[in-house]
């Protein structure tokens, strides 16, 4: 498998004498799942089956235990993170069309990344702007009361 | 062995050190009801019903993982407790789905028998909606049914500790938590071996075996179709508990009545292809030790372990014996040797197993399975299915008068009985080895060194000046162990090792009675032995019909048509098949 699988440069080898640096340690397996995905971005499936070899635990335990955190993901991001707010005031002013209008212009859905891997599109709970509502943010940009109309118009500003 | 003293429900007791309250309780005649609680298997404190009053304490405590201290006052059952135990019901019951009348456990359900008689008859609690994850049909032995999931984990610390499977475990969090593979792929892209254990000790509707028998029904009800059945050594000292009888009684003759009662052309028996497997596998390790071939030879007729060492000791393949299993002997035979010497077209026999084992549907479904020219066994029914099925005619085989085996595949030894117990399968090929070598009459048959419940077992038996050294496993925590001490070199001096996947062995297997404990298996292993005492012939190499079957069928034993119709070969697997190529 190729590290560039998710268009990140990191560097397997560095990565796997992390790894082979908590042998025979089961307990170690928070610290290594919490370095694979600051290194790579996510938790790709040939380093978990990794670290349960060397951690003397199953893929069934470092799964139950990584998908236990919402911190760990699983599938590679995208290059820009677009995150929904759906707390109770974006809800109610109409939070679900903007996520209809995101899922079919990305032709994704909420918690997946595009195929170009170019976004990933989260909802949450309220990010406490609620006087904006409707809210999403792209990366470190907020757009406030957001028309489901607009958001091809917003998308095109991305690279 | 320190004791300490304590008081349960104004009755002392005294028990060893690190003996639970529950246990304690029970010690003297006090129950405690418990839901997730397996006796040294899954002690977790999860469903907390077996809570308590400890004097002293601020709040009730879980029994089950509560250890016996010196002067503890204990009340198992105050007004309190009956309350709090009736409350925790309802919140397990606030989100499970209420589908007991279409339920695989419907009155034979842990959690419905709690319901009852703690009296709950109204939920308080607004109903939340966990995920209600799909059926998981993926397995061709266990379905997994997670809504019906209350999280008790009997099934994960089966996989775990018992098996060493870790095939399933909780998976995410919260409302969406299930008990699965990683990722939450199905069944068949796991490790799961498909030994059933899980579906032995799940107490509700979340794990049980896949459902053959309306298949069986369909063959049964087609006249164009010859069915044939057989009966695997296990099922005799078992199919007597579902119709109230004890666990190891045995009832070979009335099962075989049942099944023809169930309207079977021809009921065979497993036993005689065991016989014939101790001939094929004991030549085979003959002809290891004279040549320098790969040794130990091991087992090969149980097919989880088979999967088992597929997966995680795939460079140890060569160790196993080529000797197909008794279920698939008996397959190849019933649709070659039986069909021509019946006069019947093979494509027109149904091969129906009646199998103590999940495994077994597994089995007969392997691409490489069909050496007949079509596939060797068609249905595999476990015990409890064949139970369903007679109460669903409204045969009670418990009243039912013996009736003997059909002709040809019917006849066999008290050898071939012990196959359903641990270690029978080495003291049936020693019985066969021994007099095969030495060419005398073995005076003492009973290999005792190898019955029994220990783990791991051995023997070492002289064969006039050759000492022939053997090991005995079951359960695969305890093969596992094995297979390391082979890895590592350190059972370099041994011949023969025997492996059955589940404890036990095959009397304990996954396709059993539910409930299944090592008392109910001690019963049954007292029973198997019962039946091979009683039989007229007790080692294979006598068995008269299977004499005759290499005269005028196979030639010899290893012969090429052997070869071709008895032997098979193995594949080696990914320990990680879930995480794909
Ligand atoms: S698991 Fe038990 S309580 Fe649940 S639906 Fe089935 S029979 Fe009813
Ligand atoms: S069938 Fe056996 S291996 Fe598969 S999940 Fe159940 S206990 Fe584990
Ligand atoms: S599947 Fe059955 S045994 Fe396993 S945790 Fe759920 S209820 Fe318990
Ligand atoms: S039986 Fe003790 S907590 Fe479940």
């Amino acid at each position: 498998m190729s590290c560039c699988q998710d268009h990140q440069h990191y560097d397997r080898e560095v990565l796997a004498g992390f790894i082979e640096g908590y042998r025979g340690q089961p307990s170690g397996l928070i610290q290594v799942l919490s370095k694979i995905q600051q290194t790579t971005g996510f938790l790709p499936k040939d380093l978990m089956a990794t670290t349960a070899e060397r951690l003397d635990l199953s893929l069934t335990e470092v799964y139950g235990t990584a998908s236990f955190y919402a911190f760990f993901t699983f599938r590679p991001r995208g290059r820009h993170g677009i995150t929904l707010c759906n707390g109770t005031a974006c809800y109610v002013k109409g939070a679900g069309q903007v996520l209809d209008s995101l899922e079919k212009e990305l032709n994704i859905r909420a918690g997946d990344t595009t195929g170009d891997r170019k976004y990933s599109l989260d909802v949450v709970r309220c990010i406490g702007c609620c006087a904006l509502a409707p809210v999403i943010t792209i990366d470190e940009d907020v757009y406030a009361g957001v028309d489901p109309e607009k958001v091809p118009e917003i998308l095109e500003k991305y690279e | 062995m320190a004791k300490v003293k304590l008081t349960i429900d104004n009755n002392t007791v005294e028990v060893e050190q690190g003996t639970s309250v529950l246990e304690a309780a029970r010690q003297i005649g006090i129950k405690i009801p418990t839901l997730c609680y397996l006796k040294e298997i899954n002690v977790i404190g999860a469903c907390r019903l077996c809570i308590v009053k400890v004097q002293g304490a601020r709040s009730y405590m879980a029994s089950c993982t509560l250890p016996a201290a010196e002067g503890m006052v204990i009340w198992t059952h105050t007004p309190g407790l009956r309350q709090a135990r009736r409350m925790i019901m309802e919140l397990i019951l606030s989100d499970h789905p209420m589908e007991c009348l279409t339920c695989m456990r419907h009155g034979r359900c842990e959690l419905q028998t709690m319901a009852e008689s703690l009296g709950v008859r109204d939920i308080r609690f607004q109903r939340v909606s966990k995920t209600m994850y799909e059926k998981d049909e993926s397995s061709p032995s266990i379905i997994r049914e997670p809504k019906k999931c209350i999280y008790c984990r009997r099934c994960v610390s089966v996989c775990n500790s018992v098996q060493t499977v870790h095939a399933i475990g909780p998976q995410l969090r919260g409302f969406n938590t299930v008990i699965a593979p990683p990722y939450n792929l199905p069944l068949d892209k796991s490790v799961c071996v498909n030994c059933g254990q899980c579906s032995l000790v799940c107490p509700v509707g979340a794990i049980y075996e896949k459902d053959d028998t309306d298949r069986a029904w369909a063959a049964l009800a087609d006249p164009s179709k010859h069915v044939v059945v057989q009966t695997a050594p296990a099922t005799r000292v078992t199919m007597g508990e579902a119709f109230g009888l004890p666990p190891g009684t045995p009832v070979t003759g009335r099962m075989v009545a049942a099944l023809r009662r169930l309207g079977f052309d021809r009921v065979f028996d497993t036993d005689f292809t065991a016989d014939l497997t101790i001939i094929e596998e004991g030549n085979e390790l003959l002809h290891r030790v004279k040549n320098g071939g790969v040794l130990p030879q091991i087992t090969s007729c149980s097919p989880g372990w088979i999967k088992f060492i597929e997966h995680f000791y795939p460079e140890l393949l060569d160790h196993l014996s080529s000797a197909k299993s008794p279920q698939q002997m008996f397959g190849s035979l019933a649709k070659t040797f039986y069909a021509q010497k019946a006069g019947i077209d093979p494509k027109d026999i149904v091969v129906v197993s009646i199998m103590p084992c999940t495994a077994k549907k597994y089995e007969a479904l392997r691409p490489e399975m069909e050496d007949s020219g079509y596939r060797d066994v068609d249905i595999v029914l476990t015990s409890r299915e064949l139970g369903r099925m007679l109460k669903e005619a409204c045969i009670d085989l418990a009243n039912l008068p013996d009736e003997e085996y059909d002709d040809p595949l019917g006849l066999s030894t008290g050898a071939a009985a012990i196959f359903g117990a641990t270690g029978g399968v080495m003291e049936a090929a020693l019985r066969t080895v021994y007099e095969v070598v030495t060419g005398e009459t073995l005076g003492n048959i009973d290999l005792v060194q190898v019955r029994g419940l220990e783990g791991i077992k051995e023997a070492t038996i002289d064969l006039k000046g050759l000492p022939v050294k053997v090991l005995v496993a079951h359960g695969l925590k305890h093969a596992r162990a094995l297979m390391d001490r082979l890895k590592a070199g350190e059972l370099k001096d041994y011949h023969f090792i025997e492996v059955m996947c589940c404890p036990g062995g095959c009397i304990g297997g996954g396709g059993q009675p539910i409930g299944t404990n090592s008392e109910m298996r001690q019963l049954r292993i007292d029973g198997i032995y019962k039946v091979d005492s009683a039989m007229e012939y007790r080692k294979s190499h006598e068995n008269p019909a299977v004499k005759e079957l290499y005269e005028q069928f196979l030639g010899e034993p290893l012969s090429e048509k052997s070869h071709h119709l008895l032997h098979t070969k193995y594949t080696g697997r990914s320990n990680h098949p879930e995480i794909g190529e």
